[in-house]
């Protein structure tokens, strides 16, 4: 062992791609044994450095010199940084669902005994790894079966078991909830007093917070921001500062609510899981809104805020097992998602990659693929109001893109789901259901996103905003219910609701 | 360079399997003596091509919402058969028959979109069934003997179309007048869109690229007409050749132009996201199974028309030249990625192929082996040429 303080030196990185500089001189110092974070707007260039790290772009593709332990470092592959100790832990987890936890662990490194696996040695090695990230699992259990923040855990688990002496972990908390959040955190901790360093890679200012000792802030591929911190005493807006090039005074643009009428009612919906029988999801949910108000729903991961959406959305999740809607006071019946279309409602789902977009088509394409018949004369397509529909919200909502022709893929997080959002309006809809809008997505587009969603309510939509960053509901929200175990725990206006009052709720429960 | 990308409208990579069979085409014709671009050869090869591209058209949809079917071969060649036997062991009018061909196929459709739509059983699974099922079918009703079919089916497969008007034009009239409309529907399509896309998007393309591209198309229209014209006495642009033009229409306007064709490439592209925006998924898939059944019906008339009668074999392996169609023309496994058009262009590469081929003297073993190489170098082509064009991106496998 050397004497050099620093376990990772990345000095004047620079990688260009055709027509675009994703790096440009970045600068990354990592002390042994710390936790560093790194923050940076989407399309910073975090996800860039960090695959320059470990071997994705090779040595050759970009300039600039890594120091790894005090050595240069000239990774051809991820394999190479493997095995100098570098583990990095992927946004998407990379666990195959079908095969067990020991498989898992040692698929492509297993232990061999004679040619054959060795499984008995493979089993008693998981058991102990599993053991380091606090798990007490059968090894021989498929990860399809285990939660995402068990997943994730195990997936911290195979990185030790390749000894890994640098871990980079790429949005860890994303898909976790609060509990498992937690638990992470602490783990990442505990890895950092077994001389473990960790870069983690966050949006979440609080996270950050708590655990770094060091934080470096990327911009537009440019180091732009380094310091030392203490932990717990990381100041959240010099690093919001820092991230936008610009100081945002209020996160959450001011807003004159005119609230009016009851324009959506849900009285006692009940629905049941449709892989679980008898296991309700929704049970008994009551709640309204009104014209022009931003009514938001809290709840920790699992709580049923999706499932309770999406079965409200023509009944698309679920076994309907109950409960009646109400529009203007009119009940009606939705049993398809093209008669909830019809009556005005549009959802805006949490997965934008997943169930929001067609991955394969242009802007222009998406725009009008919710309400085709707009478009339609004589049965037939009109290429010409269709241009003209995505030309008008390309500018209404400033799609950042070259043309509507681009491909949805080309965008920003931000963009894509300005694309969603001008989908969902050009429906025209009166009950806008907006859930998890802007997960994944950085500061400033945040801020643009929290505008259009006054613009709508503004205009006498009645807009419900499912969340999981309680200050985004505080912020943005007029009343808020709270969810626990499918069950609505609470109902909480503007004036009354702070942090503490809806973890409480969020966490009661059922039949409290 | 620039030049030629203006005139064909922008994406040049969009061409590159026109180029290639043009390319083709006259590489065939310079080995072959000028034994490719004759009358009679052009003629032939449409008549002898057309049930295998009216079976891609529907294929096509089938990959583009992420499925495939084998049955289409063993559909067409029941259909085919039962038209035959109704035909000639119930005296049902030949039209009759017809009908009853096309109602098997819509039947047989209805039966594997049951089992993909309801059941969720992939299309692979439900069509190899199939396949196995309406060969065994054809084979059993026909007691594996070859029945005539009726003497009017024979315009379909084989006919040509009517002679008639002044003889100094110098070719078939009927012919001609099909050149013009065609020639005519493009120069008009290609003036309203310069004229709307610059009401929209205050772009103007060059007047002279417009008119280049007028140009070009319309001699490619002209010269085919006047090969489809100019054969023997008695032929023309042969029936088969029609009825797949005015499907090539039909369906080209599906997929591009109205909802459900809309429904198809969302479907395919991402199915959860398509079902969340008002999509019925179950639905698409059972209508997209049944049309291709139907039109495996259509092959099948035509192609017993052609044969001038229904045997138990017909139809077998069909599916395979199909599939090499629609996948060389562009389509993409994993569904979402597809045109009509394209499609054409790829099963015409393996007509093309097939007929250059069997002028050379090359024999039916060597062709087999020379298509299997064709099909994988094409796709490879295309695969390498969409990662190129998207930096550093991999190719998308779901």
């Amino acid at each position: 062992m050397d004497n050099n303080p620093f376990i990772l030196q990345m000095k004047g990185i620079t990688k260009e791609f055709p027509g675009v500089k994703a790096l440009d001189d970045v600068t990354l110092e990592v002390r042994r044994g710390t936790i560093h974070a790194i923050c940076g707007e989407n399309g910073a260039g975090k996800s860039t450095l960090m695959k320059v790290l470990s071997g994705v772009y090779p040595y050759g593709e970009y300039s600039g010199a890594i120091l790894y332990q005090g050595k240069e470092m000239k990774f051809k592959n991820i394999k190479e940084s493997e095995s100098a100790g570098i583990g990095i832990i992927h946004q998407e987890l990379t666990m195959i669902p079908e095969l067990s936890i020991t498989e898992n662990i040692f698929v492509g490194n297993e232990i061999t005994k004679n040619g054959l696996i060795d499984w008995d040695e493979e089993r008693r090695r998981t058991r102990e790894i599993l053991k380091r990230v606090g798990l007490t699992l059968d090894p021989d259990m498929l990860i399809k079966h285990l939660g995402v923040g068990q997943q994730q855990l195990v997936e911290i688990a195979k990185a030790l078991s390749k000894d890994v002496k640098l871990l980079i972990l790429d949005e860890p908390t994303s898909a976790l909830n609060e509990d498992d959040s937690e638990n992470l955190l602490d783990l990442m901790l505990e890895l950092k007093s077994n001389d473990i360093t960790c870069i983690m890679i966050s949006h979440k200012l609080n996270e950050i917070a708590r655990v770094s000792d060091a934080v470096t802030v990327i911009r537009d591929g440019q180091t732009v921001e380094h310091y030392e911190v203490e932990a717990g005493k990381v100041d959240e807006d010099r690093i919001i500062k820092a991230m936008v090039g610009r100081s945002i005074e209020n996160r959450y643009p001011e807003r004159d609510a005119r609230i009016g009428e009851v324009l959506f009612e849900v009285s006692d919906w009940t629905v049941e899981d449709p892989e679980v029988e008898g296991r309700l999801v929704c049970k008994q949910s009551t709640f309204n809104v009104r014209k022009g108000e931003i009514v938001g729903f809290a709840g920790l991961m699992g709580a049923g805020r999706t499932e309770l959406m999406r079965s409200i959305f023509g009944r698309n999740y679920g076994i309907y097992r109950g409960g009646t809607i109400k529009i203007e006071g009119k009940e009606v019946s939705i049993p398809n998602v093209s008669t909830a279309i019809r009556h005005g409602i549009a959802y805006v789902p949490e997965d934008r990659k997943n169930l929001g977009l067609n991955l394969l088509d242009s802007i222009r394409k998406t725009i009008v693929s919710a309400d085709l018949e707009k478009i339609i004369k004589h049965g037939l397509i009109d290429f010409d109001e269709e241009l003209k529909a995505a030309v008008e919200y390309k500018k209404a909502v400033s799609i950042k893109a070259a043309s509507v022709d681009m491909g949805v893929t080309t965008l920003s997080g931000g963009n894509q789901q300005k694309v969603v959002l001008s989908k969902w309006m050009f429906t025209d809809p009166k009950i806008l259901i907006l859930d998890e809008p802007t997960r994944g997505i950085d500061v400033g587009a945040k801020y643009e996103i929290y505008k259009m969603i006054h613009v709508l309510a503004g205009q006498g939509m009645a807009v419900i905003l499912v969340s999981s960053e309680l200050p985004e509901l505080l912020g943005m929200a007029d009343r808020i219910y709270t969810i626990s175990e499918g069950r609505i725990t609470g109902e909480i206006s503007r004036g009354e609701a702070d942090q503490e009052i809806l973890m409480k709720r969020m966490t009661a429960l059922a039949g409290e | 360079m620039k030049v030629i990308k203006q005139i064909l409208g922008g994406d040049l990579k969009r061409y590159t399997m026109v180029v290639a069979l043009a390319v083709l085409i006259g590489i065939f014709n310079i080995i072959s003596d000028g034994r490719m671009l004759t009358s009679s050869n052009f003629q032939n090869l449409l008549a002898g091509n057309a049930y295998v591209l009216v079976l891609a058209l529907g294929m096509l949809m089938v990959i583009v919402i992420g499925q495939i079917d084998l049955s289409v071969g063993s559909v067409a060649g029941f259909s085919g058969m039962v038209m035959a036997i109704a035909a000639r062991e119930l005296d049902l009018p030949w039209w009759a028959a017809v009908l009853l061909a096309l109602l098997i196929g819509l039947a047989a459709g209805a039966w594997h979109g049951f089992f993909l739509a309801k059941l969720g059983i992939p299309g692979f699974i439900t069509t190899l069934g199939g396949m196995m099922i309406f060969r065994g079918g054809v084979i059993w009703i026909s007691k594996s003997i070859s029945v005539p079919a009726p003497e009017q089916l024979k315009w379909f497969g084989a006919g040509y179309l009517p002679e008639w008007g002044p003889k100094f034009t110098g070719m078939n009239n009927s012919t001609l007048l099909l050149g013009i409309i065609g020639i005519a529907a493009y120069v008009v399509s290609q003036l309203k869109k310069y004229k709307k896309s610059a009401e929209v998007t205050g772009v103007n393309e060059p007047k002279w690229a417009v008119g280049a591209r007028i140009l070009l198309v319309g001699s490619i229209i002209a010269y085919f007409t006047w090969l489809f014209g100019t054969g023997r006495e008695g032929t023309s642009f042969p029936v088969p050749g029609l009825i797949l033009l005015i499907l090539i229409i039909i369906y080209h306007t599906i997929t591009q132009k109205t909802k459900f064709g809309r429904n198809v490439y969302a479907v395919g592209g991402n199915k959860n996201a398509a079902a969340l925006s008002g999509v019925n998924v179950a639905r698409t898939y059972f209508i997209t199974m049944m049309n291709m059944s139907l039109l495996a019906a259509v092959a099948g008339i035509l192609f017993v028309g052609r044969s001038t009668a229904a045997g138990p074999a017909d139809g077998t392996s069909w599916e395979m030249d199909a599939i090499a169609s629609v996948f060389i023309g562009g389509a993409a496994v994993s569904g979402g990625v597809g045109t009509i058009l394209e499609t054409m262009v790829g099963g015409l590469m393996m007509a093309v192929l097939n007929n250059g081929l069997m002028l050379m003297g090359v024999g039916a073993d060597r062709t087999q082996v020379i298509k299997g190489f064709v099909l994988l170098a094409a796709v490879a082509f295309d695969v390498y040429n969409k990662r190129s064009g998207r930096g550093s991106h991999k190719i998308r496998t779901k």
